[in-house]
């Protein structure tokens, strides 16, 4: 007989109960979505602008104050809603305990450092250091 | 990880063939079977069952298989008419009730039967509902008040009572959670659409003064928000509800009280 058949099926369902978090996360990958459509579209319209500029105009338009404002917004935006988003992805597929919260904690910090990265990239063109 | 491909000793074999000589209007119904008895892998058994003497129903079908084909057959029915949910089965690749779907509404070829989605399986068509049923009263489905017992029963408005329209109808068949794959992935903590309705149908009801513990026990990542709104609960049920709506509308409350 396994320890399981000796507990009633509840003490399975309740588990360890709830862990009173869960709707930031989910209003979080929402508002970060909403933000994303509209900086989203006004990263492709400066993209396509910048085509066939050189690098000096492109170095120039990606420095002024609201582009850069812009760019660092969509920046941090985008690797927050990638990592709440990949959050979720790993905690529905991998259910190996060791490996699911090695990447949860990987996602975390490569989105911390990829937003810094991102932003220090911004910076340096906007400040001109 | 979760898992894609069947261990070897679920792989699902051919099974026997039933052909019924001298019908005269043939449908092919091809059933899962397994029984735990033997140390046998899962397989499909062809049965030819003749329409001209049988039912419309596909319960109709699999009884007439039971009674005069091959008594070894297991599946559950009683109601044979929809209250029940006995019956859920997956029939043509939909999680519905046997007793509801009629064999001319199946597709044009054969029609295939398994048991519910991603369930432990008893025997055959049976699938082990008790981790269901233990959700089911972890989120203890009754009327809980603070307020002292009133000198009569509670009342409600008829405004307050359509409230509980569309969730009120739910006979808890298991069609909609097992047609979950997020219930697939995470069954274990994920209460599935068919359990958030139900909570839900307590939640809204007007009479119920719990409704703050009751948002807090389904606060959880995994209880309610393994829900990625996905839908196939509300296509699949067949009392033709929507868990998903319901599912929404807790989410929408857990927000308000806490403000954007």
């Amino acid at each position: 007989m396994s320890a399981n058949e000796l507990r009633d099926p509840l003490k399975a369902a309740r588990g360890l109960g709830s862990a009173q978090s869960g709707v930031g996360h989910w209003w979080s990958q929402r508002i970060t979505a909403a933000a994303l459509v509209l900086l989203g579209i006004w990263f492709v319209i400066l993209v396509l602008g910048l085509l066939h500029a050189d690098y000096a105009t492109a170095h120039y338009t990606l420095g002024r104050p609201w582009n850069a404002v812009l760019l660092i917004a969509f920046a941090i935006t985008a690797f927050w809603h990638a990592a709440l988003g990949l959050q979720v992805v790993i905690e529905d597929y991998v259910h190996t305990r060791w490996r699911e919260i090695s990447l949860l904690v990987l996602v975390k910090f490569l989105a911390v450092l990829g937003a810094l990265v991102s932003v220090l990239a911004v910076l340096r063109i906007a400040l001109g250091v | 990880m979760a898992e894609f491909s069947l261990p070897k000793n679920s792989k699902v074999q051919q099974g026997k063939h039933y052909p019924a000589s001298g019908a005269k209007k043939p449908r092919t119904f091809r059933i899962y079977r397994w029984s735990p008895d033997d140390e046998k892998n899962p397989r499909i058994d062809t049965y030819e069952v003749d329409l001209a003497a049988c039912g419309p129903m596909v319960l109709d079908a699999l009884l007439k298989i039971k009674n005069e084909i091959d008594p070894t057959l297991s599946l559950r029915r009683s109601c044979r008419e929809g209250i029940c949910g006995s019956c859920a089965m997956n029939i043509d690749g939909t999680n519905t009730l046997a007793c509801t779907c009629a064999i001319d509404d199946c597709g044009s070829g054969d029609v295939k039967i398994y048991p519910l989605p991603h369930m432990p399986v008893v025997k055959d068509l049976v699938p082990d509902l008790t981790h269901f049923y233990a959700q089911f009263a972890s989120i203890k489905p009754w009327l809980r008040t603070q307020s002292p017992a009133p000198a009569r029963e509670r009342l409600q408005s008829v405004e307050e009572r359509r409230k509980l329209d569309g969730l009120y109808e739910c006979i808890l068949c298991a069609c909609c959670t097992t047609s979950c794959p997020s219930y697939w992935w995470n069954g274990d903590k994920y209460l599935g659409p068919a359990i958030l309705l139900q909570a839900y149908r307590w939640i809204v009801d007007s009479r119920d003064e719990d409704t703050g513990t009751r948002l807090d026990d389904l606060e959880d990542p995994f209880k309610l928000y393994r829900c990625h709104t996905i839908m196939n609960c509300t296509r699949t049920c067949p009392k033709g509800l929507n868990p998903a709506k319901a599912i929404a509308e807790i989410k929408k409350l857990m927000l308000e009280r806490r403000g954007a």
